[in-house]
């Protein structure tokens, strides 16, 4: 398959979309035909509901669904990091069973990784699940978790092993949300966004079937799903710039994508919004004051820099060179610049900054990025991580001393 | 963005974000020569000289590498490259502190003439200055220290077919030993960036009288140069005269802006070596995160400073019609960030990074007197608000 050309994969996949797209089906219906067919994911492997084709090929089957505006499997948030996780480490049971509901979209997900007592020490869960016949039984509390609220199933990071050292003490679960064990709560943030819920589990019950991996492997696959994670930019759904389209199955899948957009409409302003900066000091006149001049040319400077740093990474990857530290920096960049625009928006707006909602300056959008900024340096892992990830694994300097080696029941927890 | 500065977005499609591997191969070979020329023991040695340069290294820089004409267009005797392999060799300078007239003659003078000549003018002159023959600078600032042009006062005043200087230049690069000034002056009775031009005249003739400055950096020398009357003619004409002065200040801004990103990776290689050397409480001190953080955190900063930097380059290249603002931007940002480099890069090395004998304080009084030279950051942080129509 993978000496197939590009021109063959264009006609073929056009041939199958004039005999079958339809903007008239349901988005259920028209999902299943992709899931069969293996055009809705045509990198997975064949035997999975995919063509088995390789990337740059995959891309020709996206440009044909766009052009005739066909919809395509649905595969944002995190269904497509259990998705990615079950293909490499679930078993054949666990990929018959699940795959098919996350490409049509019957299925939500969930990631329960963070916990209340393990932020940036994720390998520090001790959410535990116990082995009693069949089942295993779950209990602790997951913490950052989004769209519990709405999903079907988890991806379950929890201890299994007290006397092994901490990253070898870790499974990891596919847990089933609806049941009586599992109490999900919103989570207020302090720009009054509920973006994520925390969740309780009290014995709640795992089919022995559905551990992803051998036991004591939980660490190894989470780093899967991470990795898949990153690279996905923060599995955020893609905004979609599609023009409206008529059809039962275009507004379903706008319902859809609301739904899933929902809990980060906040996200602009938690980067700060460089883009207002220049037409608020015109529109306040502060642009006429020197300091105020000097302060929004120095976050101007940072802002260019850290939208070249990252161009910089993309070109030397272009180039197949090795990649420099420029490609690690980008996190700890967007922290600088979130806080720096804080900074200037409130030098700009002034006393007005002490105001908020529809009447305040912006209807309220400048008090949002004043009060949401601070996510940035910590949601995805902290700044003060990113540093010791630079420092460690760019600069190669030496790691601190762990206290966390030895069997994970004597380590010192929260 | 609405603003002006929105075209910036739309051009940066234009910019190259990579070297080529043509570009790469000839840094390498000018970081061979220089590690080969200008060990710290070398810079040591000239910049107790009162000529501050080493001639046999300086012919050699021009015959075997033609880097004083890298940027001159092969018409005019020069490689025929451009801005971005200026500032390839600009940053490697920065990085092992040559003590040379470069700046001064490549930088500053070359681009001023190739600015502002006529095409007698170019032919006669970038030949010379190309096969390192000619040694010259480019006299814009006074005793009061200001980069604006527009407040200017040596005058010209026109005397048969040429001209006659009166005043004093001062912050001159290299002035006392070159062989050419290039000397931006006004016609008598004119203000702000009216009756601007630049003349030239031999550093020899009479009339005028150069003194080396007591430099804080004695890598980088500087002279005063009084003009009594000296005979000079005009480069170019008076309609090209201030465009340019400010252009030539530009493409010496973001040279300097990767010299200065050169200096500052030398500083912050230096403090992760010691980092990982220096043992104090039974660890490398690289260990503690109070260290480790602050290394990472000037990585980053120099990160965005050289993508600044290497950007002001591509774009003054490209002819991007904003990079005269990326000028202003690049020499802010790296100049913050040089001498940020400096003095946390000292800290890291304690006490033994205050004394005379280790080799950091060579590059701090770089980054201190390149925080200033061309114009403080403030200054161009202003002429970026400006130039971006803020």
């Amino acid at each position: 398959m993978s000496n197939v050309s590009e021109a063959e994969v264009r006609t073929e996949v056009r041939e199958w979309l004039a005999a079958n797209w339809d903007p008239d089906m349901s988005l259920v219906e028209w999902r299943s035909k992709l899931a069969d067919s293996g055009w809705g994911m045509p990198q997975w492997p064949k035997e999975w509901y995919g063509r088995g084709l390789p990337h740059a090929l995959a891309r020709v089957v996206e440009e044909e669904f766009a052009n005739v505006g066909a919809v395509r499997a649905a595969s944002s948030g995190v269904r497509l990091l259990a998705a990615a996780t079950l293909l490499e480490h679930g078993s054949d049971q666990q990929k018959k069973k699940f795959l098919r509901r996350i490409l049509t979209g019957e299925d939500t997900w969930c990631q329960f990784f963070s916990e209340p007592g393990s932020g940036s020490d994720l390998a520090g869960a001790t959410t535990r699940a116990d082995l009693k016949g069949d089942f295993w039984t779950v209990n602790g509390q997951k913490v950052w978790t989004t769209s519990a609220h709405h999903a079907d199933h988890g991806l379950l990071l929890a201890r299994t092993d007290w006397d092994a050292p901490k990253h070898e003490g870790l499974s990891y679960f596919v847990i089933n949300l609806k049941q009586p064990g599992v109490d999900v709560q919103p989570l207020k943030q302090m720009n009054g966004h509920a973006s994520f819920n925390q969740v309780f589990f009290t014995d709640a019950k795992i089919p022995k079937e559905n551990l992803v991996g051998r036991v004591g492997d939980g660490w190894k696959v989470a780093m899967t799903t991470l990795a898949h994670e990153r690279r996905g930019a923060d599995g955020l759904p893609a905004p979609t710039k599609r023009r409206t389209r008529v059809g039962k199955i275009h507004a379903e899948e706008r319902a859809e994508t609301e739904k899933a957009n929902q809990p980060y409409k906040w996200y602009p302003q938690r980067a700060g919004r460089v883009d207002l900066i220049i037409d608020r000091a015109k529109e306040t006149g502060t642009n006429k004051d020197p300091y105020v001049r000097q302060e929004i040319a120095r976050l101007m400077i940072l802002a260019k820099c850290a939208e070249w740093t990252a161009r910089r990474a993309r070109a030397v990857q272009q180039h197949g060179r090795p990649q420099g530290p420029e490609g690690s920096l980008g996190k700890l960049a967007a922290s600088h610049v979130a806080r720096a625009c804080s900074r200037v928006h409130t030098l700009i707006t002034g006393t007005d900054a002490m105001l908020t909602g529809r009447k305040s300056p912006r209807e309220g959008v400048i008090a949002e990025i004043l009060v949401s900024v601070p996510a940035v340096s910590i949601a995805g892992g902290t700044d003060e991580i990113q540093r010791n990830i630079i420092a460690e694994r760019v600069l190669e300097l030496p790691k601190e001393p762990r206290f966390d080696t030895g069997p994970f029941r004597n380590v010192r927890k929260n | 963005m609405s603003t002006s500065h929105q075209s910036t977005f739309a051009s940066a499609r234009r910019i190259q974000f990579a070297f080529t591997d043509e570009q790469e191969q000839f840094r390498s070979a000018v970081r061979r020569f220089l590690n080969d020329k200008s060990p710290t023991t070398e810079v040591r040695r000239l910049m107790a000289t009162a000529e501050g340069y080493d001639p046999e290294v300086w012919r050699q820089l021009s015959e075997d590498l033609a880097l004083p004409g890298i940027h001159i267009p092969e018409q005019y005797g020069g490689a025929g490259f451009g801005m971005v392999e200026l500032c390839i060799v600009t940053e490697e300078l920065g990085r092992a502190l040559l003590c040379s007239p470069y700046f001064s003659t490549a930088v500053l003078a070359a681009n001023a003439m190739l600015g502002a000549g006529t095409e007698a003018q170019k032919s006669a002159l970038l030949p010379e200055i190309a096969k390192g023959a000619r040694m010259a600078t480019l006299a814009v600032t006074e005793p009061d220290g200001n980069w604006d042009p527009a407040g200017l006062k040596v005058v010209a005043t026109p005397d048969s077919d040429s001209y006659r200087l009166d005043g004093v230049k001062s912050f001159v690069l290299d002035g006392h030993v070159t062989d050419l000034l290039i000397v931006a002056a006004r016609a008598p009775k004119t203000t702000g960036l009216e009756g601007l031009a630049l003349f030239m005249l031999d550093a020899n003739a009479g009339g005028v009288e150069r003194r080396l400055l007591e430099s804080m950096d004695p890598t980088r020398k500087i002279a005063r140069i009084d003009f009594r009357g000296a005979h000079a003619n005009l480069l170019g004409s008076f309609d090209n005269g201030v465009e340019a002065i400010l252009r030539t200040l530009d493409r010496a801004a973001i040279a300097l802006a990767n010299e200065m990103v050169g200096g500052a990776q030398i500083m912050l290689d230096s403090a992760v070596s010691y980092a990982k050397l220096r043992v104090q409480f039974g660890r490398a001190i690289g260990s503690f995160q109070a260290i480790k953080h602050k290394l990472a955190d000037m990585l980053l900063d120099l990160e965005l400073a050289k993508s600044a930097a290497y950007y002001a380059a591509q774009a003054a290249a490209a002819g991007d019609p904003e990079w005269s603002a990326l000028a202003s931007l690049a020499k802010a940002a790296a100049s913050e960030t040089y001498l940020h480099t400096a003095a946390e890069c000292i800290q890291i090395h304690g006490g033994i990074g205050f004394t005379w004998d280790n080799d950091m304080h060579l590059w701090f009084k770089r980054a201190k007197s390149s925080e200033v030279f061309l114009g403080q950051p403030s200054y161009h942080r202003e002429l970026l608000m400006q130039r971006w129509g803020v």
